[in-house]
């Protein structure tokens, strides 16, 4: 057991080490932007005193290393200063919208897996027959119309065409069935690629699970095929499912940003996007440095949750740390 | 060439891809020949939809859609090429760097890889773009920075199990220099699992950027993309619903097309990376 303690921290320290390098990374990007802030938000209204007085609180009078270290230090508790805009906290502002983000995010997710697997193992039941490859060829499909494009059909058709659901926004504050209808379009948009790549997934992993002696043995004794598949075939065969969970999660909400743009729902991607429009970079590395949390975040989870469902995976590790 | 044609044209998929990928391209390359200006403004024909003199209809200023539309996808499929060999030199070369070089450097490179995975693609290169400007020249920088690190990482593991193969031990003890054996014996041996990376990647590129174009960070007018045709098409949906067809009809088979030419090759190339979907 105190392999597997070693092996997860090792985990959570490296996630932890890629945070700061990507906060690293965007910080030295920061540094590169030609042209100074001041004239940016300032506009040609620009004066030395303004100038002063803004790189005084924003603290970019001070020396490189300082302000790397001083962003690090206060971002970790979670302090990414104050929106120069809006005068008010950033963290406020994106812990505001941080919850839209998520559920968008999760719900495709939980949609695409759920239509997803099933689709897989039917294909993968009767591997060749019509079946098959009609899910083969609608597979491909649904992954390569990228997901905005997806958005934009779903809004003409079910809100201005035939208007059956909510065009913009993200539904009343405390009202789960108004939330709720505003997020299907979204959702939906979203999950389409990754029904049709976990369809692909899970037949092909699905297909090799039953190729196995095991299955075989279980089939000559007689089990009767529906739990030969159901029981014992798809539950080793859903395991490439949950390592990709991680990679999923992370696309989901990169997808979300758009998703959120074209539904006029508030959340990361409106809030990043309004920021870029009015060139207020600290939203923007603070709304990038959350997400690259998320993700990150999801990943270690992603890896140890493989670690303790698979057991060869957890042998191989023993083995490896003896 | 002809009998590798012949290869993926018999793969499963792979005879639509080439079909799909030809009208692609004839779309890119032949329809600006015979179409009208893209850019002629012909106010009071705006809207129209489809007929003989316009095939996809015409957009808000009147212009010729099925004309934007050609040269949206010439400039998607440039874009492409374009951020596809930025990544792969600039993966080939610290992939190649990682593995042959000391251990501190390998270090070094595979870090930097997981920093900048540790970036959702589409959240990278909205980042580098907010910070950056919007512009086609810093998209095609932000995308091809967003994949290198799959093409960094594919010829460095691909490297390693070179690294000690005899005939490379030889010819280092031969005392050729270290880019002869790079350029002569590396290469050519990690180089398919590259090409077939490469073509796997191109729709997602011609996606990133269409959708970068389409929410007004990519490609910005007058140049034109699939991305700002569709930018274009939705501002004006209430108005009219055709101008935006075209764009995502030839968006969507640019990457249904690419997609199964590249899964095409890839299984004539290379049947052993056939697991993965």
């Amino acid at each position: 057991m105190s392999d597997a303690v070693g092996i997860i921290w090792r985990r959570v320290l490296t996630g932890a080490l890629t945070v700061v390098g990507a906060i690293t990374l965007l910080f030295l990007l920061i540094q590169f932007v030609p042209g100074d802030l001041a004239s940016i938000l300032y506009g040609p209204r620009v004066t030395d005193a303004l100038r002063a007085s803004l790189a005084e609180r924003m603290g970019t009078d001070q020396p490189l290393p300082v302000q790397l270290y001083l962003f690090l230090s206060h971002a970790v508790r979670g302090d990414f200063g104050t929106n120069v805009i809006s005068g008010r906290p950033i963290l406020d502002e994106i812990l505001g919208v941080l919850p839209n983000t998520l559920a968008l995010a999760l719900s495709a997710l939980g949609l695409s897996l759920l239509i997803g697997i099933p689709l897989g193992a039917l294909a993968a039941v009767r591997p060749g027959s019509l079946a098959d490859r009609i899910l083969g060829a609608l597979s491909v499909v649904l992954i390569t119309t990228p997901s905005f494009v997806v958005a934009i059909l779903l809004l003409l058709v079910f809100s201005l065409a035939l208007d059956w659901l909510p065009v913009a926004g993200a539904g009343t504050p405390g009202d789960p069935v108004d939330q709720l209808a505003h997020l299907i379009l979204p959702t939906t948009a979203l999950a389409v690629g990754w029904i049709g790549y976990l369809a692909r997934l899970v037949r092909a992993s699905l297909l090799e699970v039953l190729a196995e002696p095991h299955v075989r043995t279980l089939r000559a004794y007689g089990v009767p095929e529906w739990r030969v598949i159901l029981i014992y075939a798809l539950r080793p065969a859903l395991i490439p499912v949950i390592a990709i969970l991680g990679m999923a999660l992370g696309d989901l909400i990169g997808g979300a940003l758009f998703a959120e743009l074209i539904f006029g729902r508030p959340g990361l991607g409106t809030l990043a996007y309004n920021a870029v429009v009015s060139r207020n970079f600290a939203v923007v590395q603070a709304t990038t440095t959350v997400i690259v949390l998320v993700y990150v975040t999801a990943n270690i989870a992603v890896d140890i949750l493989s670690g303790a469902i698979d057991p060869r995976f957890r042998r191989t590790a023993g083995e490896e740390a003896r | 060439m002809r009998a590798f044609l012949g290869r993926i044209w018999r793969e499963k998929g792979g005879r639509t891809g080439i079909l799909l990928v030809a009208l692609i391209l004839c779309i890119a390359l032949i329809v600006p020949l015979l179409a009208p200006d893209p850019n002629k403004i012909d106010v009071p024909m705006r809207f129209l939809p489809p007929s003989l003199l316009h095939p996809l209809g015409t957009d808000n200023l009147g212009r010729d859609l099925l004309a934007r539309v050609a040269v949206g996808t010439r400039s998607a499929l440039w874009i492409a090429c374009v951020v596809i060999a930025l990544s792969m030199a600039g993966g080939l070369t610290l992939g190649v760097i990682a593995a042959l070089s000391g251990r501190l450097v390998d270090r070094l490179v595979t870090g930097f890889c997981d920093i900048v995975s540790a970036f959702p693609s589409y959240i990278l290169v909205f980042s580098l773009v907010a910070l950056y400007g919007a512009g086609l020249g810093k998209l095609v920088v932000a995308i091809a920075l967003a994949f290198l690190p799959q093409f960094a990482r594919i010829t460095r593991s691909q490297a390693l199990t070179l690294r000690h193969r005899p005939f490379i031990e030889s010819a280092r003890l031969m005392g050729l220099p270290a880019t002869t054996i790079i350029r002569r014996h590396v290469l050519p041996n990690i180089v398919g699992p590259v090409i077939v990376l490469a073509s796997m990647n191109i729709p997602s590129v011609i996606t990133t950027e269409a959708a970068m174009s389409f929410i007004g960070l990519g490609v910005q007018p007058p140049q034109t993309s699939l991305g700002t045709l569709i930018r274009d098409g939705y501002v004006f949906l209430d108005q009219s619903w055709w101008p935006i067809i075209g764009a995502v009809a030839v968006l969507a088979i640019a990457t249904l097309g690419c997609t199964l030419l590249g899964e095409a090759l890839r299984d004539v190339v290379d049947p052993k990376l056939r697991r993965e979907p």
